[in-house]
């Protein structure tokens, strides 16, 4: 039977882990799967999880009152998905929802932060790599805020 | 200069507020190819006025040419509305093109956003059609919402070859579209090719142009195989009236098609 | 491999030397130097046929008003200074009681007044508001006029002729800043043919200067106040001992036949000496100065000294610089039509890079700031010019000094960047 320290080694988000630390975080997390069309979390809900995507890919959205849901990131296979782990009062902000099948290792986020606060070189691990892809996000965030095409592209047009 | 009448032979609808017409070739520029990829022509709607708009069909097809116009100001709707066999004012082509012939042996990265995909989509044409010249080529585009998509057929298709990639996102979307929300360069990593070997076409806001040069130095390419297409406000597009100059470029003759590193400091200055 | 500059757009060009007198682009360019070989090779010839004749002429003040005739004779317009609205303006003359004999002007920054002199001199003052620009690129110009008609759309081809001008009392940094203009408008690629139509139309009599305006520098930028070359009769009034008269120069063959249709004499060499003095005089009264040494570098490399932010408070952003300058030359197009929408007709006007939205595109201007406009104008007037026509944008008239209704003055201007120069501080 695989073990789920095996299945963690192979995300590129364990990449130059200690394999102790490895295995010692491989006691928060399980082998989880969702269907398409199946919400990973949604909105408000107590933050008790968060993942690291195997396969597949995850639409983070908001509901926007009037428009509906609108996905503003889409989570591929490799990536990290959810950290609300990370600042209390650790609550999901957005809805998370499979675009299609999808495969992903998720950790119990008390497990993880108790961890964490035991051992505070784990969590150092922890955080070198969650800081790098939330800040590239959050550039990406903002270069999306600033509705580059709203105002008109390229040569076409005045 | 004035302006040649030619009669609308075609009229596509794009996007909501993105049309595509297409005028016969007849007594433009004469030669192989009435224009070079990247160009655009001055059109002029009867009484309204004139504006600059790129060029975004198939140089190949000697006989037409397609404009896609936005429609945001008082011409460009007038142009939006022009129906079958309706006159509309012709001048150029105008400007510096993409470097599709010196790039030959690279691999090629065609980087669109919004509406800039329309003065990219002749380079595709040339690209696709010299394909064994070409190393690997790639066409990412990025777009406001799906419904801003430009040439959505073409773009399946274009996705459906194998010696293409092609790589579609958009800032945000609703439950219909089920391919990748985000920013055009959030898709570099997904796409095959060699930074020190690669020439880089990008057209679209100046914005989203200068992060995708940005981001392209930072995987490897250098900037003087990186190529931008600048905009700027144009009345003559001779060189005469002064409204396009761009640091010591005029856009109209100059460019628009810039090779990056002629450009990057101007670039990180602001209202310049 | 990538071809190098050759195929892709230039950027930065490589600078030219600010000297007009390099290679030209334009076709009038070699014609200048073709004047005065040929004219030597004629000169020779009418030695022998007829009696000697020096290349200088005197006029008696009499003469003046006949050459005025004569070119009214053969169909030109004069043109020349005259009084109004208590400035010296350009209007058509039809002699010289149409002259502002006696006045001259007392400019600096902000500043314009007509003061009389203790003489009668003709042309005993420098340059007023309007520049010969308003001749040979004209304030408004229709550019065609189309009809539509069952579905068809015509051009109607009605171009009107140029009319035949004659330029009278064009001073050397006139002739300069025309011949700036005429590599922005006769280049290599396009050329706007009103402007080539009146620009082969137009005589040039030009006048030496005498003495230097209170807001002059064209000794600067190499384009006075000796006139050299560029005119077809060069004059240099003389008064005092030996009478109100010219001394005469042709510096065409039109100058020369120009010159044989109205009664001359040979001059003496007095009057040879106090045509040189005059020029020196004007010469060491200049009070400015512009130091154009890597001037491109120095403005293009500081985009962001704080004297931008400086100048910046006091520019009202008005305009008035580039309605003076002689050789600014930005236009927009206005397209019209009738109310049935039959007829269309489009139109060019001046326009100024000071305007908020000369640099419209949709969604904003992009020079918004009237830091960011006045830069536009400074940095393409002295460096960018260079990089675009081989040669600077200034010629040193001093105009934009003397019209700013807050006395900018881009000579302060640029000493006071050259001052704080950011790369020097690097280099040092």
């Amino acid at each position: 039977m695989i073990e789920i320290a095996d299945i963690l080694r192979q995300h590129p988000f364990t990449q130059g882990l200690d394999e102790e630390i490895v295995d010692l975080i491989a006691g928060c997390a399980k082998n989880v799967v969702f269907r398409e069309g199946q919400y990973v979390f949604r909105g408000g809900e107590s933050a008790e999880y968060f993942f690291l995507v195997r396969h597949g890919t995850v639409a983070l959205e908001m509901f926007v009152p009037g428009r509906g849901p609108l996905t503003f990131l889409t989570v591929k296979s490799g990536e990290i998905l959810g950290s609300a782990w990370l600042l209390p009062p650790y609550r999901y902000t957005y809805d998370a929802r499979a675009v299609e099948l999808t495969r992903a290792i998720a950790f119990q986020c008390d497990c993880l932060r108790d961890k964490c606060e035991a051992d505070h070189h784990v969590g150092y691990e922890m955080m070198k790599r969650f800081m790098p892809p939330l800040i590239e996000r959050l550039q990406m965030a903002r270069l999306q805020s600033v509705d580059v095409y709203g105002q008109g592209t390229g040569t076409s047009g005045t | 200069m004035t302006p040649r009448f030619l009669a609308v032979k075609r009229r596509i609808r794009e996007t909501a507020d993105v049309i595509t017409i297409e005028i016969p070739a007849e007594g433009l520029a004469g030669g192989a190819g009435p224009f070079k990829p990247g160009q655009f022509n001055m059109l002029y709607a009867f009484g309204v006025g004139e504006v600059p708009i790129s060029i975004s069909g198939d140089p190949a097809k000697a006989d037409r040419i397609l404009h896609t116009v936005r429609a945001v100001g008082p011409v460009s709707k007038a142009l939006a509305m022009l129906r079958r066999n309706e006159r509309v004012g012709v001048r150029g082509p105008f400007g510096s093109h993409w470097p599709v012939d010196e790039a030959v042996g690279f691999d090629v990265l065609v980087i669109a956003g919004g509406v800039g995909l329309a003065p990219l989509r002749p380079a595709l044409y040339h690209l696709l059609r010299e394909r064994p010249r070409y190393g690997r080529i790639a066409l990412l585009y990025g777009a406001r919402s799906p419904e801003d998509l430009l040439f959505r057929r073409e773009v399946e298709a274009w996705r459906c070859l194998p010696e293409l990639q092609v790589r579609v996102t958009v800032d945000h979307a609703t439950r219909d579209w089920t391919g990748d929300v985000g920013v055009v360069t959030q898709m570099l990593p997904k796409v095959r090719f060699d930074p020190l070997d690669t020439v880089a076409m990008i057209c679209g806001p100046e914005l989203m142009m200068r992060f995708t040069a940005a981001s392209l130095a930072d995987a490897g390419v250098t900037p003087d195989r990186i190529f931008v297409s600048q905009e700027r406000n144009m009345k003559c597009a001779i060189g005469m009236c002064g409204h396009c100059q761009f640091g010591p470029n005029f856009v109209c003759k100059d460019g628009p098609v810039f090779r990056f590193d002629r450009v990057m400091d101007i670039l990180k200055m602001r209202e310049i | 491999m990538i071809r190098s500059d050759a195929e892709f757009s230039p950027g930065y060009r490589r600078g030219g030397h600010p000297s007009l007198f390099g290679r030209s682009p334009c076709r009038l360019g070699p014609v200048l130097t073709d004047r005065r070989r040929s004219f030597g090779d004629r000169a020779l010839e009418e030695e022998r046929i007829t009696e000697t004749k020096s290349r200088a002429a005197i006029l008696q003040r009499e003469g003046l008003q006949q050459l005025i005739d004569l070119l009214r004779g053969r169909g030109y317009c004069v043109v020349g200074p005259t009084v109004r609205d208590q400035a010296i303006v350009y209007d058509e003359i039809n002699g010289l009681g149409d002259l502002p004999a006696g006045w001259t002007d007392r400019q600096d920054p902000g500043t314009y007044r007509l003061v009389r002199r203790d003489d009668e001199a003709l042309f005993g003052y420098v340059v007023g508001p309007h520049s010969w620009k308003k001749y040979l690129h004209p304030a408004r110009l229709r550019l065609w006029r189309a009809e539509r008609r069952g579905g068809e759309v015509r051009i109607l081809d009605d171009a009107e002729p140029a009319p035949k001008m004659a330029f009278l009392g064009v001073r050397s940094c006139e002739i300069h800043a025309i011949l700036i203009q005429d590599k922005v408008f006769l280049g290599a690629d396009f050329r706007d043919e009103d402007y080539a139509r009146r620009r082969e139309n137009a005589m040039i009599i030009a006048v030496n200067c005498g003495e230097a305006g209170g807001t002059c520098f064209c000794t600067s930028m190499g384009t006075g106040p000796e006139v050299a070359s560029g005119h077809d009769l060069a004059l240099t009034e003389l008064l005092g001992e030996g009478g109100h008269r010219f001394l005469v120069e042709a510096g065409s063959e039109a100058g020369e036949r120009l010159l044989e249709g109205v009664r001359h004499d040979k001059p003496v060499e007095a009057d040879l000496a106090m045509a040189r003095a005059a020029v020196e005089k004007a010469k060491a009264q200049m009070g400015r100065s512009l130091d154009t040494t890597g001037i491109k570098e120095l403005l293009q490399g500081n985009q962001d000294h704080p004297r931008w932010d400086e100048v910046a408070a006091r520019c009202l952003t008005c305009g008035n610089c580039t309605m003076v300058c002689p050789t600014c030359f930005c236009t927009t197009v206005e397209d019209t039509s009738d109310l049935d929408g039959s007829h269309a007709e489009r139109w060019r006007r001046w326009d100024s890079c000071f305007t908020l939205d000369f640099s419209y595109i949709h969604g904003g201007s992009i020079r918004h700031s009237s830091k960011s406009r006045y830069r536009q104008w400074m940095t393409h007037k002295l460096a960018h010019w260079i990089d675009q026509f081989g040669t600077s944008g200034c010629v040193g008239c001093g105009r934009c000094i003397t019209w700013c209704p807050v006395g900018i003055d881009i000579t302060e201007e640029a000493a006071a960047i050259r001052s704080g120069d950011a790369g020097s501080r690097r280099r040092g």
